[in-house]
């Protein structure tokens, strides 16, 4: 048996679990929770697999001196990769107990059983269980993935329900978020930004700013590095609110509202490379079809802007944060201080959802950088609203033009997806830096401009093959060094602008075919898993003769699918739109059919499916990061408006039964598939083809009177 | 000038010294009455984040100056129930596990008050429209609309003599 690689690479099952608490086992994860509850599905794996009751089990997560490492909570790889993990430390651990029980009773391990951490043998108690025998097993050992895993047929925990542990505090207004951590002594602080890499700070008139906090501030200045602390919040922010005014800086560049489109990446120099198959010997000669879809910038807009809490006492530097990789974070700290990684502490707390690489590793480099230079005053830094929409990390913009060559019959028989993109790999983890670093005297060397790698799923080029069987493949990706503003992970990464295109471009197929999208999907697939998700979504939709487009007056009305399975190697989901569009869309129904492999708990696994959908329907029908506004970017939900309640359609999801024992995640699954499924729907309602998002009012408008 | 505010809270009556009379309500909740159950989204009244009620009536706690609560009676999340003891809203939210990251959750469970005080039967558009004023990111927004549906049938059964 092998050991899952997150377990070979934490393989001291102590760092995993003990059970040094009378009748209580710890359990420690390198995932961190962000709303997705990661915290309850690892409890039920720990329960499940060690046979004890949920509630016995506390769980540590995301601790730089107490977790397993994981590198990143990202990628919908906390079940697949980190959920097995602990799967396999657990079965070991309890395999070991079990030695140890049968050596004592003098019997075979096979005569015993777990009930609820005591030791059963042939079903009867014994004076055993995971406590008392705590002192003599040590778990202070490598796993060696030896033991057998629980038969699945034996699941009573993995698989139900189980109400996420994370809730309460936030149901009750307790302090959940490290917004909440202000203790008494707590300093506040905020960063008055450098508005680029390179903007050199000139005068300060500190007069002014003092004026307009009408409260006691302090600055501190490093270079191009500058900070207002306080012990009043109210002050400390309306400094820094004047700030922006008060300070003065040469050398700033904003991005020009010719850099808004996706279309200005056509025109920049690029590094180039072709993954996938030749062009087929049957292909030549053959007609082709193709069609450009683009999508502009994306933001991450969590409800709250970044935060973190540091103290640098002792010679020790401590960080609370709600970023979603505490390790990288903190090796990157301790380049951007030029400290031993071993004086740093990297802790999370929960925050707003990030969706990905937001401003939480920013803002902790800004709360550790001014603690360094306050020793024992705990420094709390918020970043300003108007701080996260302009600085965090924006997900790039995209062109994906897809090429087909179709035979006699218009089946595709060959298929290329040529992909411009900036990085979606701005991850201080992969490399980047840090805004306070790039800040503060001696600003490190700009990285080398990389996107994230195939084996790790691809950035822009995720989900840039399409599943369907069409005799050769292949992906053109054209990575632009040269963005608008820095560019990094958002949920699903490339996949939605790539899914967006290549279901789009099957629709398109299908029409010039004169043939249903559904059939026209399912003639082309043998994948039975992905069949099996796009037949489930058809007949939940009842999709067939009588849902062609109709029009109700001024409206049309129509029903888009889309279809894609994450990674070509996650979760499949199949989405159905229903939508009226008159001049602007409004959603109506959508039904999604998800295939997520072994399901630990389903509620959450529906919960985390439809939060996919309705934020990818956000930003078909509404997102995008505009440069030609008056602000200049967005600054507040009114120059970035996201969906709001009455936007919202209904939503209707099943899980399809898979006998798989590996779980899939699925965060990140519906987001392509959801855009597919609107641009078809508003396509099929409107006539003609939409192919660039978002699909704003102002776009149907110009598209319908063309 | 620093000044003294004298308000109610959650039932509580509280006297409160604030540096301004524009210091916001919602800064005096967090950190010197630490109710920090009430958060932080925008500071720019869009969001929804920072809702309480005041006299009743849900209002943004980031845009209103502490000087206008004088006398008024503020309610926070913290005021609607507890663990042992949880407000209908708050029993039907972890019934539906309406929410994921949870950080717009008080917003919205005090706007929801507000609707149910006036409109105890609203329809599903209704609360949809009442919460417009709150932003769910996470998409949470059908479990969320569907715990309200729930509390309010609740809170009408409860009603009934």
């Amino acid at each position: 048996m092998t050991l899952p690689s997150v377990l070979a690479d934490n393989p001291r099952l102590d760092r995993w679990l003990n059970f040094a608490a009378p009748d209580k086992v710890e359990l420690a994860t390198g995932r961190v929770e962000l709303g997705q509850g990661v915290l309850t599905a690892m409890t039920q794996i720990a329960a499940e697999e060690l046979d004890v009751a949920f509630e016995r089990i506390t769980i540590r997560s995301g601790d730089t001196d107490r977790t397993p490492n994981e590198g990143y909570t990202a990628g919908s790889q906390s079940m697949q990769a980190g959920g097995v993990a602990l799967r396999a430390a657990c079965a070991e651990t309890r395999a070991l107990f079990l030695k140890e029980a049968a050596r004592r009773l003098g019997c075979a391990a096979a005569e015993l059983s777990v009930r609820d951490g005591r030791i059963l043998r042939n079903g009867a108690a014994t004076q055993f269980d995971y406590w008392s025998l705590a002192a003599s097993v040590s778990l202070a050992r490598e796993a060696t993935g030896t033991a057998a895993r629980k038969p699945v047929a034996y699941y009573t925990i993995v698989g139900r329900n189980a109400a996420r542990v994370d809730l309460p505090a936030k149901l009750f207004g307790k302090d959940a978020f490290v917004h909440d951590m202000a203790v008494e002594g707590t300093s506040h602080a905020r960063v008055v930004r450098q508005p680029n890499r390179g903007a050199t700070l000139g005068a300060i008139d500190e007069a002014a700013i003092r004026r307009a906090a009408r409260g006691p501030i302090s600055f501190l200045r490093d270079g191009n590095f500058l900070a207002i602390v306080g012990d009043d919040e109210t002050a400390v922010e309306a400094g820094a609110a004047a700030a922006a005014t008060h300070a003065t800086w040469s050398g700033v560049e904003w991005p020009s509202a010719l850099q808004q489109e996706a279309n200005w990446l056509l025109q920049r120099p690029s590094i180039d490379r072709t993954i996938g198959a030749p062009q087929s010997e049957s292909a030549r000669g053959l007609q082709s079809y193709e069609a450009v879809y683009t999508r502009g910038h994306l933001a991450h807009a969590s409800i709250a802007p970044s935060c973190a809490l540091a103290l640098y006492r002792d010679g020790h530097l401590t960080v609370w944060t709600h970023c979603q990789g505490v390790f990288p974070l903190r090796a990157a700290l301790a380049r951007m201080l030029k400290l031993d990684a071993s004086t740093i502490s990297v802790r999370h707390v929960q925050g707003p959802g990030c969706y990905g690489h937001n401003g939480a590793d920013d803002a902790a480099a800004d709360a550790a950088v001014i603690a360094v230079r306050l020793p024992g005053r705990p420094i709390l830094v918020r970043w300003r609203r108007q701080e996260e929409f302009a600085f965090e990390p924006v997900s790039p913009a995209m062109v994906v033009k897809v090429r087909a060559t179709l035979d006699a019959a218009g089946q595709p028989v060959d298929w290329t997806t040529e992909i411009w993109s900036g990085t979606h790999q701005g991850r201080p983890g992969g490399g980047a830096t840090l805004l306070a670093a790039e800040a503060l005297p001696d600003p490190p060397p700009v990285p080398a401009p990389t996107d994230v790698p195939e084996a790790a799923g691809g950035g822009a080029t995720r989900n840039g093959e399409p599943l369907y069987d069409i005799a050769a493949k292949r992906i053109i990706h054209h990575l632009v060094p040269e963005v608008p503003r820095r560019t990094s992970a958002l949920r699903s990464l490339g996949a939605m602008p790539n899914v967006f295109a290549l279901e789009s471009f099957i629709d398109e197929l299908a029409e010039r075919a004169q043939q249903d999208p559904v059939a026209f999907r399912l003639a082309r697939l043998s994948d039975p898993r992905a069949r099996r998700v796009i037949e489930r979504a058809a007949a939940m939709a009842n999709w067939g003769e009588s849902e062609r487009p109709a029009n109700r007056g001024q409206a049309h009305r129509a029903k888009g699918i889309g279809f894609a399975q994450y990674k070509n190697r996650a979760a499949y989901a199949a989405m159905i739109v229903e939508l009226e569009v008159e001049e602007s869309i409004r959603l109506l129904r959508a039904w999604c059919a998800a295939d997520a492999g072994l399901v630990v708990n389903p509620d959450a696994v529906v919960n985390q499916l439809e939060g996919g959908i309705i934020q990818s329907a956000s930003w078909v029908l509404k997102e995008q990061v505009r440069f030609d506004t008056a602000s200049g970017g967005p600054i507040d939900w009114e120059t970035y408006p996201v969906l709001r309640f009455s936007e919202i359609p209904v939503i209707a999801i099943a899980l399809v039964a898979s006998d798989s024992d590996t779980p899939l995640g699925v965060g990140e699954a519906t987001a392509g598939p959801t855009a597919a499924a609107i641009g078809n729907a508003v396509s099929r309602a409107l006539g003609v083809r939409m192919r660039d998002l978002p699909l704003t009012r102002e776009r149907i408008m110009a598209r319908l009177l063309a | 000038m620093p000044q003294t505010v004298a308000f109610t809270v959650n039932g509580r009556a509280v006297n409160v010294i604030a540096s301004h009379d524009d210091t916001p309500l919602l800064d005096v909740l967090r950190n010197q009455l630490r109710l920090t159950g009430t958060r932080f989204g925008c500071g720019l009244e869009q969001c929804g984040c920072c809702i309480v009620l005041i006299d009743g009536i849900p209002v943004k706690s980031c845009g209103r100056a502490i000087a206008s609560v004088a006398g008024r009676s503020v309610t926070t999340v913290e005021g609607l129930g507890t663990p042992e003891k949880p407000h209908p809203l708050q029993q039907a939210f972890l019934e539906e596990q309406a929410g994921q990251c949870g950080y717009c959750l008080s917003g919205i469970l005090i706007s929801a008050k507000a609707l149910l005080d006036r409109n105890p039967s609203p329809s599903r558009a209704e609360i949809a429209r009442a919460l417009d004023d709150n932003i769910c990111r996470c998409g949470a927004h059908n479990r969320i609309l569907r715990a309200v549906e729930k509390a309010a049938a609740r809170l009408r059964e409860d009603a009934r003599p």
